[in-house]
C-alpha cells in the first residue's frame, strides 16, 4: 500500500509536466516558438547570415500566398498523424518514440499495394488500410516487450526505428524496386493516389484523411470507455488499477492506435505527394516524419486541436524553410535547429513563471526610473 | 582456413566498444544521481563535430578537449533545466537530439560538404601498433575509466552522496547535501564522457564526421546502462558485446560471398540490444527517484 502511495504522487506530477496543463497552454506554446525563433536568429547571426531576411523569406514561403499555405498544409499532413501517435501514448503515460519506424513500414505497405489492380477509390482505401495495419504491427513489438518484459518503450522503440530503417532500405532496393529506375520503388498507380486538392500545389486530399483521424482520436479519447481508461491510466496508474482498469490492455490500445496513425502518415507521404508517388532510395521524404511529429505534439499540447494548429506551424517551417534556403541562402537544416530549441523550451514547466519574473522585474525597474524622473 | 579474421573482429570490436562504453559509464554516473539523459545521442553527434573542428585547429588533444567541453556544456543545459527548473527529462533529451541533428547537418554544410566532413590526417589520433593490428590508444582509456568510476561509486564518500541524491533526495537534503548541485555535477560529468566518445569517433576511429555519425549509439549506450544495472564494469562488458556485433556486421558485409543482404546485417546490433535488454530486465534495480525532478516539500 505505502509503495503504491509513493508511486502515485510523482506519477501525477510527471504527467503535469508532460501535458503541461498550465495556466495558459497556448501562450506557453507561442512563447516556446518565439524562444526557438530568437535562438535560431542568434545562431544565424553567428554564422554570418541575415536573420531578418531569412525569416522574411520563411514567412513569405510559408504563409505569403495560397501556394505557401497549401505547401505548409501539405507538409503538415503526416505531422498531424505522427504527433497523434506520440500524444496518445503520452496520454496513457508512456513515451512512444516509435512513430518514425512505423511511418516507414506504412509507406512500404502502401507502395506494396501498388502491385494490386483495383478500381480507383477502392484501391486507395485498401492502400490506407494496409499501411495502417503495417504501422500497428510495427508498434506491437515495443508494446509486447513493455507488457511482458517491462522493457522501457523509449529504448525499444528507438531500436525498432533502426530496424525498420534497414528493413525499408532492403525493401526499396530489392523487393519494391522499379525495374526501370533502380533508385526508387515502383510508383503507386493513379487509382491508389490521393487526388490533388489545389491544382499546382502538392496539397492533396490526404489532408482530409489526417483531419478525420484526428477527429476519430479526439472522439475515442474523450467520448469512449477505452479513451477514458487510457487517460485515467496516464493520469494516475495505481488509482486506475484500483478502479478496475486493466492497465496492460490500455497500454496495448494506446500503442496500436498510435501505430495506426503513424502507418497512415507513411501512406499519406507516398500516396499523396506529387510527383513521384514512390519511396526514393535513402527515403528523404520519410526521414524525420516521426521525430518532427513529437515536436508538433508537444507544441500542440497533446490535444488533437492543438496538434492541427501546431502541424500547420511546423509544416510552414519546412515549406518556408525551402524558400529561406533559396532566397536567403540559409540551409534548410536551420529549421531543425529551431525545432530542437522549441522542444527544449517546452520541457521547462515554469517557463511562463520565468517569463513573468522577468516582466515583473522589468516593471519594477521602470517604476523606479519613473519615480526618479518625477 | 585463414583465422586472421578473428583478430580483425577483435580489433574492430574494441574500436566500436569505446564510444558505447564511455557514454554508458558517464550515464551510469548521471543515473546514479537521478537524472535520465536520453539526449546522449545528440551529445555524441555534436561533440563528434566539435572534436573534428578542435583537432583541425589545434591537434588531436585539443579535439578531445573540445568534444568533452561541448558534451559538458550541453549536459549542463540539460541538467539546469532538469534540476533547478524542474523540467521534463524526456522532453529535454528529445529537444537536444532534434537540435543536434539540425545543428550538425547545418555545420557540415557550412564546412562546404553537405553530410560529410573528412578530418585531416595530422589532426587524427595516431594508432598504436600491436600484435593484433593497429589500435587506438583511446581503447585503453575506455578500458580503464570503468574501473575508476566503479571504485569512485563503491568506495568513496562522494560516490555515496551521488547515490543518496538518486535514491532518497529528501534524506540527502536533510543531511545537508545540495541535491540539485550533485545531480547537475554528475550529469555534466556524464556529458564529458559522452563528448569524449563523440570526439573519439570523428578523430580517432572514422577520421570523418557524417550527419548521422552517432547512428543510435547514444541509445545503445542507454540500453547498455539498463543491461549493466548501473555497474560500470558490466557496462564495459556490455559495450564490448555491442561492439562485437557491430564488427560482426561490418565483417559479414565485406565477405565476397554476401551470405545475407547488408541491410539485415546492419540490424544486428539493434536486435541484440533488444534481446539483451529484454533478458536483463527484472534482475536490475534502478534508483528510486530516477527521472523525477526533486522538489522540496
Amino acid at each position: 500500500m505505502s509503495r503504491d502511495m509513493t508511486e502515485t504522487v510523482p506519477q501525477k506530477e510527471k504527467l503535469v509536466h508532460r501535458t503541461l496543463t498550465g495556466l495558459n497552454p497556448a501562450i506557453e506554446s507561442l512563447l516556446a516558438a518565439a524562444v526557438g525563433l530568437i535562438i535560431g536568429a542568434i545562431l544565424m547571426l553567428v554564422w554570418g547570415y541575415n536573420p531578418w531576411k531569412a525569416y522574411a523569406a520563411l514567412l513569405q514561403g510559408a504563409y505569403g500566398d495560397a501556394y505557401g499555405w497549401a505547401s505548409s498544409a501539405a507538409r503538415g499532413v503526416p505531422l498531424i498523424l505522427t504527433a497523434l501517435t506520440f500524444s496518445i501514448c503520452v496520454r496513457a503515460g508512456m513515451f512512444n518514440i516509435g512513430a518514425e519506424g512505423q511511418v516507414y513500414m506504412g509507406a512500404v505497405a502502401a507502395v506494396a499495394v501498388g502491385y494490386f489492380t483495383l478500381p480507383a477509390g477502392l484501391h486507395l482505401i485498401v492502400g490506407l488500410i494496409f499501411a495502417m495495419i503495417a504501422g500497428a504491427i510495427w508498434s506491437l513489438g515495443p508494446a509486447i516487450l513493455r507488457l511482458t518484459r517491462g522493457v522501457n518503450e523509449v529504448i525499444s522503440t528507438i531500436m525498432f526505428n533502426w530496424i525498420a530503417r534497414f528493413l525499408t532500405f532492403y525493401m526499396v532496393a530489392f523487393v519494391l524496386v522499379d525495374p526501370l529506375r533502380g533508385e526508387k520503388t515502383i510508383s503507386i498507380p493513379v487509382s491508389a493516389r490521393f487526388p490533388v486538392l489545389i491544382r499546382g500545389t502538392d496539397l492533396s486530399w490526404s489532408i482530409f484523411a489526417a483531419v478525420a483521424f484526428a477527429i476519430v482520436i479526439y472522439f475515442v479519447l474523450w467520448h469512449t470507455v477505452i479513451g477514458y481508461e487510457v487517460r485515467a491510466a496516464g493520469l494516475n496508474p495505481s488509482a486506475a488499477r484500483y478502479g478496475g482498469i486493466k492497465s496492460k490492455r490500455t497500454m496495448l490500445m494506446a500503442f496500436v492506435l498510435g501505430g495506426l496513425g503513424a502507418g497512415l502518415a507513411g501512406a499519406t507521404i507516398v500516396m499523396g505527394n506529387p510527383p513521384t508517388y514512390a519511396i526514393i532510395s535513402g527515403m528523404p521524404q520519410l526521414m524525420n516524419a516521426g521525430f518532427d511529429g513529437m515536436a508538433v505534439a508537444m507544441v500542440g499540447r497533446n490535444h488533437p486541436i492543438g496538434i492541427l494548429i501546431a502541424a500547420l506551424f511546423f509544416g510552414g517551417l519546412t515549406a518556408g524553410g525551402r524558400t529561406m534556403q533559396f532566397t536567403a541562402g540559409v540551409p534548410l537544416e536551420m529549421v531543425h535547429v529551431v525545432e530542437g530549441v522549441i522542444v527544449l523550451t517546452m520541457a521547462i514547466p515554469e517557463l511562463i513563471r520565468v517569463f513573468r519574473v522577468m516582466r515583473s522585474s522589468w516593471d519594477r525597474l521602470m517604476s523606479v526610473l519613473r519615480r526618479r524622473s518625477a | 582456413m585463414n583465422w586472421s579474421f578473428l583478430t580483425d573482429l577483435l580489433r574492430i570490436s574494441l574500436h566500436a566498444m569505446v564510444p558505447i562504453t564511455l557514454t554508458a559509464v558517464g550515464e551510469i554516473v548521471g543515473e546514479t544521481a537521478g537524472l535520465f539523459n536520453i539526449g546522449l545521442e545528440g551529445i555524441i553527434l555534436i561533440s563528434a563535430l566539435a572534436g573534428a573542428l578542435g583537432a583541425e585547429a589545434g591537434g588531436p588533444m585539443v579535439g578531445l578537449l573540445a568534444g568533452m567541453l561541448v558534451g559538458a556544456l550541453i549536459s549542463l543545459i540539460f541538467s539546469i533545466i532538469n534540476t533547478y527548473w524542474k523540467g521534463d527529462q524526456m522532453i529535454t533529451g528529445i529537444g537536444i537530439n532534434l537540435f543536434a541533428a539540425g545543428f550538425v547537418a547545418f555545420g557540415l554544410i557550412k564546412l562546404g560538404s553537405p553530410g560529410f566532413h573528412s578530418v585531416t590526417r595530422t589532426a587524427q589520433i595516431a594508432k598504436l601498433q600491436t600484435p593484433i593490428g593497429s589500435l587506438s590508444p583511446m581503447i585503453f582509456v575506455a578500458l580503464v575509466i570503468p574501473f575508476i568510476i566503479h571504485w569512485f561509486l563503491k568506495r568513496t564518500r562522494a560516490g555515496l552522496i551521488l547515490k543518496a541524491a538518486g535514491e532518497n533526495p529528501e534524506a540527502a537534503d536533510v543531511a545537508g547535501i545540495n541535491v540539485n548541485l550533485v545531480r547537475l555535477l554528475a550529469t555534466t560529468f556524464g556529458g564529458v564522457l559522452a563528448g569524449l566518445g563523440g570526439a573519439y569517433m570523428s578523430i580517432a576511429w572514422f577520421g570523418s564526421v557524417t550527419k548521422d555519425i552517432s547512428a543510435g549509439r547514444g541509445f545503445i549506450a542507454l540500453a547498455t546502462v539498463v543491461f549493466s544495472g548501473l555497474n560500470p564494469l558490466l557496462a564495459l562488458l556490455g559495450g564490448f558485446i555491442f561492439g562485437f556485433f557491430q564488427s560482426l556486421a561490418t565483417w559479414i558485409k565485406t565477405l565476397p560471398s554476401k551470405p545475407i543482404p547488408w541491410q539485415f546485417v546492419e540490424m544486428l546490433p539493434y536486435i541484440v540490444t533488444l534481446l539483451v535488454v529484454a533478458g536483463a530486465i527484472g534482475r536490475v534495480r534502478f534508483p528510486k527517484e530516477l527521472g523525477k525532478p526533486y522538489k522540496r516539500e
